[in-house]
């Protein structure tokens, strides 16, 4: 019998390679309504904190230091009223073996992928994970599989993007590219059907909970030294998981008064399938592009249920142009003396902003840098910028239009924040929850998900429900 | 001839054609084709570029495409000069000289 290889034909049978694939039976932990069971699914098929914490030491995952950035301090203070101005902090996670925080995801799904048996894993990703999953791949000795959205249909493909390909290949994986557009997820169905290895899904709870030593460390490590846990932590969000990972992290560490910030670059304008907009972009995470579609549905990932459910833990959600980022990765090495990828420095640019409106011995910490090198460095990211027609200016940051101009702040006091209206997102996150299942009635339970998944309350959601006309 | 048996080479290959786009994607997507590169060694005695060719990837599957270069590499760099961001910390290191150093 052959099987029907039709972009149709493969992804009906997407529940069915998924279930083999990543080795969960989600239905489970379904209610058959809205509702789920996440924290049983997190529970049951990922790993305590402390089984991580030896699965990750094991291969040099983890432990990262943590850095006081004194200068970029005092050079905030500059810019804050008197008294004004919290100590920032950020930890190296660049120190992993991969060289970003994506080495703690891949850890705990290769170390799994081994221990069930698979001969190998796939990993769909155009970024960190991809060269995260391959090497720890190859630390277990599993055969590794990266499948990328790479290039236009020019066949141009963004700096940052090949270079993850290069480090992969370092790594002993295969690395197949494809040109722009969803699809890409056929391509990965069919190669887990062919090959049998394991989907290290970046959503899987494996993955989630790979996350939660970093927000542990950083909770210990600040009570060590400073005999208390941080006021606030940054995290950059794309699909959630690092926000979610970490905000957990800090939860089992008892640091229930830390503010959790999401921080993303804003790409309002540019669609992330369009072929013709794929290289107008200047980064390739960390963005609204994803942030905002995984904020208000997380289960659109690569499996049937997310485990990177970031409306659960964020208290605030902020935005900034990409010439900040470009300028914060500059002025990092410039005066703190360290050199890193510019993605990880989108929560550096909000933890420099919200520092100003902080008292001076409050602490906020930035959980995350990256690896930088060929191609992941703010000068073949901006050479390449204009080579596809952007202009670079130096001015006000406000007025730059992503996919035409990408604006330097002057100096500074010209870096400004957007604030997004999290009570705006979570009512997409609970249209898009109905309209999924196209629900006319939810039930208690499908409420009190609802809360827990949007961290709201019951009379949010009921306003919300009722907006939709939908009875409960 | 461009490539013997066993040489490193990169392939090309049409995953969907135009017409076969996922439904909802972008126009512009729509109207071109879904393609995919990936390398191996070749399989065949012998080929030139644009042959139809099979190869055994790194990690040992074997796929079929066209023939597109011969001992691909990367050609990614550090960019060129961009003078924009030399005013970054020359005006940061000033901002922060204490009143009365130089």
């Amino acid at each position: 019998m052959t099987r029907d290889m039709s972009y149709e034909g493969v992804m009906s049978r997407r529940a069915e390679i998924m279930k083999k694939a990543v080795g969960i039976d989600y239905s489970e932990f379904e209610s058959g309504s809205i509702s789920f069971d996440y924290e049983r699914m997190m529970r049951e098929t990922g790993y305590s904190l402390q089984e991580i914490e030896e699965i990750q030491s094991r291969t040099g995952v983890g432990n990262t230091p943590i850095l006081e950035l004194r200068n970029l301090t005092k050079l905030a203070r500059k810019f804050a009223p008197m008294g004004k101005g919290a100590r920032i902090f950020i930890k190296d996670e660049a120190s992993n073996p991969s060289g970003s925080f994506k080495a703690r995801r891949a850890a705990t799904a290769c170390y799994h992928a081994k221990k069930l048996g698979y001969k190998g894993v796939i990993a769909a990703t155009s970024g960190n994970y991809g060269a995260a999953v391959a090497s720890q791949a190859a630390m277990y000795g599993l055969k590794c599989i990266i499948v990328q959205e790479c290039y236009d249909s020019r066949g141009v493909g963004q700096p940052e993007i090949i270079e993850k390909a290069r480090a992969c290949e370092a790594y002993g994986a295969e690395v197949v590219q494809l040109t722009v557009g969803p699809e890409l997820f056929y391509t990965f169905l069919i190669m887990l059907e062919e090959t049998g290895y394991f989907n290290a899904s970046l959503y899987s709870p494996f993955g989630i909970a790979g996350v939660e030593t970093l927000g542990y460390e950083i909770s210990m490590e600040f009570r060590e030294k400073e005999g208390r846990d941080p006021d606030v932590v940054v995290v950059t969000n794309a699909g959630g998981g690092n926000l979610t990972g970490t905000a957990r992290g800090l939860i089992k560490a008892g640091a229930i008064n830390t503010k959790i910030v999401g921080a993303s670059v804003s790409l309002q304008g540019l669609h992330m399938a369009s072929d013709t907009e794929f290289n107008k972009k200047s980064f390739t995470t960390g963005h609204t592009g994803f942030g905002i579609p995984f904020a208000t549905w997380p289960d659109r990932s690569d499996v049937p249920r997310s485990a990177a459910r970031p409306l659960r833990y964020i208290d605030r959600y902020v935005t900034m142009n990409q010439g900040s980022v470009f300028y914060m990765t500059e002025l990092l090495a410039q005066i703190e003396g360290l050199e890193r990828g510019p993605a990880g420095n989108t929560s550096l640019v909000a933890a420099f902003k919200l520092s100003q409106e902080m008292d001076e011995d409050q602490i906020i910490v930035v959980q995350e840098t990256e690896y930088t090198g060929a191609g992941k460095h703010i000068n073949p990211q901006l050479t390449f910028a204009r080579e596809n027609g952007i202009e670079i200016i130096i001015g006000e940051p406000k007025d730059e239009v992503p996919g035409k101009n990408i604006i330097l702040p002057r100096d500074p006091s010209y870096i400004t924040l957007t604030e997004l209206d999290l009570n705006k997102t979570r009512k997409s996150y609970i249209r898009n929850a109905v309209n999924n299942i196209k629900a006319t009635k939810v039930t208690k339970d499908d409420i009190d998900f609802l809360v827990k998944d949007t961290k709201s309350n019951i009379e949010f959601v009921k306003e919300v429900l009722d907006e939709l006309e939908i009875e409960y | 001839m461009d490539a013997r048996r066993g040489d490193w080479v990169r392939i090309h290959s049409v995953v969907l054609e135009p017409k076969k786009r996922a439904a909802g994607v972008p126009e512009d997507t729509q109207n071109v084709p879904l393609e995919m590169w990936d390398k191996g060694f070749l399989l065949d005695d012998s080929a030139n570029i644009g042959d139809k060719v099979k190869i055994e990837t790194y990690i040992g599957r074997i796929i079929e495409g066209d023939l597109v270069e011969v001992n691909p590499y990367y050609k990614h760099d550090f960019g060129k000069a961009v003078p924009e961001l030399l005013y970054i910390g020359r005006q940061a290191r000033e901002l922060l000289k204490e009143d009365g150093e130089q």
